[in-house]
């Protein structure tokens, strides 16, 4: 043994494997592409940190102090709660959710399981054109035809009353439109096309023989939707929602048209709010760098950057189960 | 019969299925007698191409009936016309009539939900539905209103013991999932699936091709218990296997336009040592197919 390789290196054979690698070029092109990529990932991880925590260690801001309901960066001693935002985020893309979930699924049903081939070649176009709406074109229309609408039909207070029990629920009129709901229906027609493309790959990857299976057992078409394909494609589908629920929450320029963008607290959909990237784009133009201003819009950022990193972390959660099951 | 019909005048000749018993003392039966299922000039295509040309058959209670033959001859094709899955496929059409216990099931009146529980079917690859294996069982009587648990726990038992799997799941039957099965068990899984729906047929479309030897051995011992309660049709590439377990063959081939037929119809033991027809010979002993 220790003859051979003494014969290998008398040789100088051992040195030439090193020698292709050096000229081994594509993969070096390749490698250093992806290790870019995450290298800008990693230094604007790091850059949104250092400044989103400036509020804290250089303003002397206590942590807890962000988690309060009012937003008053100009008073004399600031108040730099950005709760509001927060709350208003959450809500608006709630909002946008409830309403698009149940029409993008249904859409994707439809163009699985439904849809004659002609009406595929319609619907499929359509929501590429969809994707490719600009965003301002969505908050334009919303200014000009939605909140006009909703501000022209429900003036007055909403109140259900039930007999007996009298009135159980009540809240404002659209006092000039622009509101939580203005901000959730545009923002649930943008997100409409990603829920509804990568669910209808969720149904799709469902084997057609589970569906023949099924029918083959005496199942009508609708038992066999919504007994064997919803399940079998769920946690695809719950993706799909997490993958709207970040574009929504990261959607600025259309929510900023109509929500009107009051600093409140969300207390009824026919009222104005503002969300956490509304609130970054109206006031960064107004800000000097480094005041303790434009560090909470920097910390505003950071909690954007949490939302959107833990509902990655939650699709690949999903995802990992689905593979387990 | 349409003018580009080329094959050989003498395969058109229709034979009546007989009795293994009759047909050893050379009787016919005729179709009045013990009938389950019956096809008259069955033919199916799919848009223009003609699948199956001119299948007439009958099929005795609580037999097995193979059907055997080259790819391409239509056996699948003509199986799924007894539970009308071609009605899924688009484009294609079945002519003719197909009657179970003598009613016509291409009659677009029948419920081809209630027809589909009656004649269950059991595919070439093990199907069984991403859900534990107790509700893969009860999938179908579920969707047919069964929801009382006991009555469910039972079926499921007793579909799970006559499919011959029920000693193998019996201590996980909730928590695993059909998925986890071996492709055996995935199987006969989906065999208790079909049993549980209580149906008078089983369709088999190849149930062991993608099975290993002794899988396969389960499966077609399974397949001749069944035959006490159930009238069984299984579609076969394994010439063995339907000599061992079917009481008739029915061997297929096709036309020179592609299109498939019936050759030959008879007592599996007639089939396969003393057939009428010399393709049906060529076939068995392996001179062409």
């Amino acid at each position: 043994m220790a003859q051979l390789t003494n014969a290998f290196e008398a040789t100088g054979l051992r040195a030439k494997p090193g020698l292709m690698e050096r000229i081994d070029l594509p993969r070096r092109v390749v490698f250093l592409a992806a290790a870019s990529m995450i290298a800008i990932v990693a230094l604007l991880l790091a850059f949104i940190f250092w400044q989103g925590i400036q509020l804290f260690v250089k303003d002397g801001q206590p942590i807890g102090a962000i988690f309060d309901s009012t937003w008053n960066p100009l008073a004399d001693t600031p108040e730099f709660g950005i709760l509001p935002f927060i709350l208003g985020t959450l809500v608006v893309t709630a909002g946008a959710l409830l309403i698009s979930t149940p029409l993008s699924v249904g859409v994707a049903l439809f163009l699985s399981e439904v849809a004659p081939n002609w009406a595929k070649s319609v619907v499929q176009p359509a929501l590429e054109i969809f994707v490719g709406i600009p965003s301002v074109v969505w908050g334009w229309l919303g200014i000009t035809v939605l909140v006009p609408w909703l501000s022209d039909t429900f003036p007055n207070k909403i109140a259900i009353s039930m007999p007996l029990v009298g009135q159980v629920f009540s809240m404002p009129g659209f006092l000039t439109g622009f509101s939580w709901l203005a901000g959730s229906l545009v923002l649930s027609i943008m997100v409409l096309p990603t829920i509804t493309s990568v669910s209808y790959d969720a149904f799709r990857a469902v084997p057609q023989e589970l569906r023949t299976g099924s029918l083959a057992l005496g199942t009508t078409r609708w038992q066999t939707i919504r007994h064997l394909l919803i399940p079998s494609a769920l946690s695809g589908v719950l993706t799909a929602v997490v993958l709207g629920m970040t574009r929504a929450a990261g959607e600025a320029l259309a929510v900023q048209m109509v929500i009107g963008n009051s600093p409140t607290l969300p207390a009824a959909i026919t009222q104005p709010v503002t969300t956490l990237t509304s609130q970054i784009t109206l006031d960064m133009g107004n800000t000097v760098f480094g005041e303790p201003w434009q560090d909470a819009l920097w910390t505003m950022s950071l909690v954007l950057l949490i939302i959107s990193v833990s509902s990655v972390v939650l699709v690949r959660l999903i995802n990992k189960r689905r593979i387990g099951q | 019969m349409p003018a580009t019909a080329v094959y050989p005048e003498p395969l058109l000749r229709r034979v009546e299925v007989a009795a293994p018993v009759a047909a050893a003392a050379g009787e016919a039966v005729t179709q009045t007698g013990d009938v389950k299922i019956a096809t008259e000039h069955v033919s199916i295509s799919y848009s223009e191409k003609v699948a199956v040309r001119d299948v007439s058959l009958t099929v005795q209670p609580r037999s097995i009936l193979a059907l055997i033959g080259p790819s391409g001859s239509g056996k699948s094709t003509f199986l799924r016309c007894f539970n009308r899955m071609n009605d899924l496929i688009p484009g294609a059409s079945v002519k003719g009539e197909v009657c179970l216990d003598g009613e016509n099931v291409m009659d677009p009146q029948v419920s081809v939900v209630e027809l589909r529980r009656r004649v269950g079917m059991v595919f070439q690859r093990p199907n069984p539905f991403p859900m534990s294996i107790y509700e893969n069982v009860a999938y179908g009587p579920r969707r047919r209103g069964q929801n009382d648990r006991r009555k469910l726990d039972e079926l499921v038992e007793t579909s799970l013991k006559r499919a011959a799997l029920w000693d193998e799941v019996k201590d996980d039957l909730r928590r695993k999932s059909g998925l986890a099965l071996s492709g055996g068990q995935q199987q006969r899984l989906c065999i208790a699936r079909v049993l549980a729906t209580d149906p008078d047929v089983i369709l088999m479309d190849e149930p062991a091709s993608a099975l290993d030897p002794v899988s396969t051995l389960r499966i077609e011992e399974l397949m001749r218990e069944l035959r006490e309660a159930y009238t069984i049709v299984i579609v076969t590439h394994n010439m063995q296997q339907a000599a061992r377990v079917s009481d008739v063959t029915a061997f297929f081939t096709m036309a020179e336009d592609r299109a498939g037929y019936l050759v030959e119809v008879g007592p599996t033991g007639q089939i396969f040592t003393r057939p009428t027809e010399r393709l049906t010979e060529d076939y068995i002993s392996g001179r062409f197919g």
